[in-house]
């Protein structure tokens, strides 16, 4: 392979990552602390569509990022009164939130479909981007690639150092011990809600207005709960999202670059390569049952009701 | 009793709380003094844990008021409660288990005390020694000992400035020599002029610690006394009401035959936080009552899961009369005259949603109630009215729904279903936990019947009295180990407490059944 086809390759591999992480680290706050959101993929279609027709009406992408975000937290906040507030059933509520996500972007992205835009263009760091190989693989990206790496280490550290941090994994663990002790469960609970909203808000912009600047039904293709299962698979730690989502997307690219070439294998299988691989490497980084159990929240999935 | 004077630190009055179907405190009126320890006693269900909640902010009274320092105040919640200088130890902790010493106590703290983790931890050490309960700041929670998590919760509490400190049943979960240094402590925090509000139902540390006492009794207050000036017959007369009988002594009994025999039992739990098991040998013989005394999570469950069939070990033995039934599975085993009475009783030894008819078909179905692979509903519901009866379960009827029993009824319904089912070994884990004295009285008559049948029998459990008063041999386990199994006249309760905190000569251990001979 020569090296042009190599840089490409890393470069997409950046761009194809990027949504994972934002959905995957939004959701991985909001299970932290003990709330599972099955809403993904409606949240993300839902940002993704209010993105493209704000974009597409004002023209202003700046303003439509903003949007995207506002929507999909709109959204989580409906999960969270349901979920949260009134301890509705999260498997159930978040089903039902993708269903109606899905609904919901159809009826408002009905009339355009099929309109392009010219998307957000990329930047070209000074000095940086003219460096052999790495400037064009790491340095001529589109802000929002950048932004997520500034979300990741956010979220690294919150969960590292900080004691919203220790609050967040205090309530996903024993949300009653947390309530003895004088934490408002449910608040950390809306607020963890919330983030992961805006998080999966900003991913839906970066689908509609960066990676493809389009909008058709069903755009965001399962990537929600691709998303979900890397949060798992990962075992609740940011960076091996990170390294998940961006292993995802290169074997997701490196599918569609073996299937160009000569090589003999069924192309269905040959799809089956992003998830295979993704699973297998996380699978193995996970092993260790003990450090497992210990990041996982232990009261994911289980409403809290105060008791009066 | 001078009530109004200002010096009180804590004075409710009134405090009224109902559930559906339950009057859990009625019209309570409670008076603690600065450097008082004071106990609340009364049997399980009594009201206390509610009362305690209730001055602790967890929840609202329904009616009555609180007075502290003088001062009405109407707790707005557990952060209210820490602000006035209330610290609680719950019975079941509220610690994180994930999260390390430090971290836990950490989040306890008003934001501004906790921004320094090093200091933090300097001072974690700094208090824990000067009340004699040495503290690892770094350790993750899950590693520490169930004593060591008492710790936890009560330097917690001494890190801010405290001035009433409850204790919900805090030596429930203690070893005898524990007992002694948490009491060494709450003295010299008591003569430091903090209150102590310690709940119990357990007469002798009341008598040895507290000098005032409240006693409840069904939600009301049935007596005020101080311990050091009335005998422990006068609280628990007050305690239990009056037509009780309060304590019966069983003659012990010599085993015949080996019914059950382990031997090299090897296990290592899945669960990360489960304990591991290695080659322990034990032999259960007929018409004896076999005590397993330990702190809760040195390997009791994963021994109850080994002997009823829930989990199957890697290495050694288990036979049942003879046969091998190392391999079996639950239902086999039970087939071939093996009972068994989990600890928990909702979801293990009974399932919450199922009337006590279906209950019973659970574990009794071998017991001649098919016909041709159809269930005879007839006469499974002829066992249950069986059991209900014979043990006095209190219940709407038989098709009561399991979870609307009270734990002493439902237990005295587990039991009943397990030894009406005539078994020739039956493993109870816990069987009279947090029951009242009159089921646990029955549970511990039925138990010694059984045995007298000749049936074999081990008892799990923490509680050191009841395991004196019906077991004819006793032993503990500590950290997944066995230690030797004597007559129960033969141990002294120190030893046993020294065996509970896993001091004993390992070399005796394979010496187990050696005693007998």
């Amino acid at each position: 392979m020569e090296l042009e086809l190599i840089i490409n390759i890393m470069y997409a591999t950046l761009k194809t990552g990027t949504p994972l992480i934002l959905i995957a680290l939004g959701e991985m706050v909001c299970e932290k602390s003990g709330v599972l959101n099955l809403g993904q993929e409606g949240m993300l279609l839902v940002g993704a569509v209010t993105g493209f027709i704000v974009a597409a009406v004002t023209d202003n992408y700046f303003f439509a990022v903003f949007c995207a975000i506002f929507a999909g937290m709109l959204m989580s906040l409906l999960f969270g009164y349901l979920s949260i507030t009134l301890a509705a059933n999260q498997v159930a509520t978040g089903l039902a939130l993708t269903i109606f996500g899905a609904g919901l972007s159809a009826f408002l992205g009905a009339n355009y479909v099929g309109i392009g835009l010219e998307g957000i263009s990329t930047i070209h760091i000074p000095f940086l981007s003219d460096l052999p190989v790495i400037g064009k693989v790491l340095f001529q990206h589109d802000p929002l690639v950048y932004l997520t790496l500034v979300l990741f280490a956010v979220i690294y550290w919150v969960f590292k150092a900080t004691r919203v941090g220790l609050k967040i994994r205090a309530v996903g663990e024993n949300p009653e011990a947390a309530n003895a002790i004088g934490i408002n469960v449910h608040q950390v609970r809306f607020m963890a809600v919330l983030f992961g909203g805006a998080m999966t808000g900003l991913a839906g912009a970066y689908l509609s207005l960066v990676y493809t600047p389009m909008w058709s039904d069903g755009m965001s293709a399962g990537r929600g709960w691709i998303a979900l299962a890397l949060v798992v698979f990962a075992s609740w730690k940011a960076e091996r999202i990170l390294l998940g989502a961006y292993l995802f997307g290169f074997a997701s690219i490196m599918h569609l670059v073996l299937q160009g070439t000569r090589f003999e294998v069924p192309p269905n299988i040959m799809a089956m390569l992003p998830y295979v691989a993704t699973i297998i490497v996380l699978v193995w980084l996970s092993s260790d049952a003990v450090k497992t159990k210990m990041s996982a929240p232990k009261s994911i999935g289980q409403p809290y009701r105060p008791m009066i | 009793m001078s009530l109004q004077q200002p010096t009180e630190r804590l004075h409710l009055k009134g405090i009224t709380k109902e559930y559906p179907g339950c009057l859990a405190n009625d019209d309570i009126e409670l008076v603690v003094q600065p450097g008082e320890t004071h106990a609340l006693l009364g049997e399980n269900g009594a009201g206390k844990s509610t009362l305690m909640k209730i001055i602790y902010g967890v929840i609202k009274p329904d009616s009555g008021s609180i007075r502290w320092q003088g001062e009405s105040v109407q707790m707005q919640g557990p952060a209210h409660a820490r602000q006035l200088g209330i610290g609680m130890v719950f019975q079941h902790f509220s610690l994180f288990e994930t999260l390390t010493v430090a971290e836990n106590i950490a989040l306890s703290l008003p934001p501004e005390d906790s921004q320094d983790m090093e200091a933090l931890s300097n001072r974690i050490r700094e208090i824990s020694t000067h009340y004699g309960m040495a503290l690892e700041p770094d350790r993750y929670v899950h590693t520490l000992s169930v004593g060591a998590q008492q710790r936890v919760e009560i330097v917690r509490c001494l890190l801010q400035d405290i001035k009433l400190l409850i204790l919900d049943e805090p030596t429930s979960v203690l070893t005898p020599q524990e007992v002694s240094e948490l009491f060494r402590t709450l003295k010299t925090l008591a003569a430091e002029g903090c209150s102590i509000l310690f709940i119990s139902h357990k007469l002798d540390e009341v008598t040895e610690l507290c000098n005032a006492a409240t006693v409840l009794r069904n939600g009301r207050v049935t007596g005020r006394c101080n311990p050091q000036d009335v005998t422990s017959e006068d609280i628990a007369r007050m305690m239990v009401g009056d037509d009780t009988p309060l304590s019966q002594n069983y003659q012990k009994a010599e085993g015949g035959d080996t019914a059950m025999s382990i031997s090299n039992l090897t296990f290592h739990p899945e669960d990360p936080f489960g304990v591991h098991l290695n080659s322990l040998n034990l032999d259960i013989k007929a018409g004896e009552i076999l005590g397993i005394a330990g702190v809760a999570g040195n390997g009791q469950d994963e021994l109850c899961a080994l002997m009823s069939g829930e989990e199957h070990s890697e290495s050694g033995s288990i036979t049942l009369l003879g046969n091998d039934i190392t391999q079996l599975d639950p239902d086999s085993r039970r087939r071939q005259g093996f009972a068994f009475v989990p600890e928990e009783r909702l979801g293990r030894g009974a399932v919450p949603n199922m009337s006590l008819v279906d209950n019973a078909l659970l574990s009794a179905s071998h017991c001649d109630m098919k016909q041709k692979g159809w269930i005879n509903y007839g006469k499974v519901r002829d066992f249950a009215l069986k059991v209900i009866d014979k043990y006095n379960v209190k219940c709407a009827d038989e098709y009561a729904q399991a979870k609307s029993l009270s734990g002493g009824n439902l237990q005295k319904f587990i039991i009943g279903r397990e030894i009406e089912q005539n078994p020739k070994l039956l493993v109870c884990s816990h069987p009279t936990w947090g029951v009242d004295i009159g089921a646990a009285i029955l549970i511990r008559h039925a138990l010694i019947n059984l045995r007298d049948q000749g049936a074999a029998i081990v008892v799990v459990s923490e509680d050191i009295d009841e395991l004196y008063q019906i077991c004819d041999r006793i032993g503990a386990i500590c950290d997944g180990k066995l230690s030797p199994f004597k007559p129960t006249n033969d141990v002294s309760i120190e030893t046993l407490g020294q065996w509970m905190a896993g001091q004993f000569d390992q070399s005796a251990r394979s010496g187990t059944e050696v005693s007998h001979a």
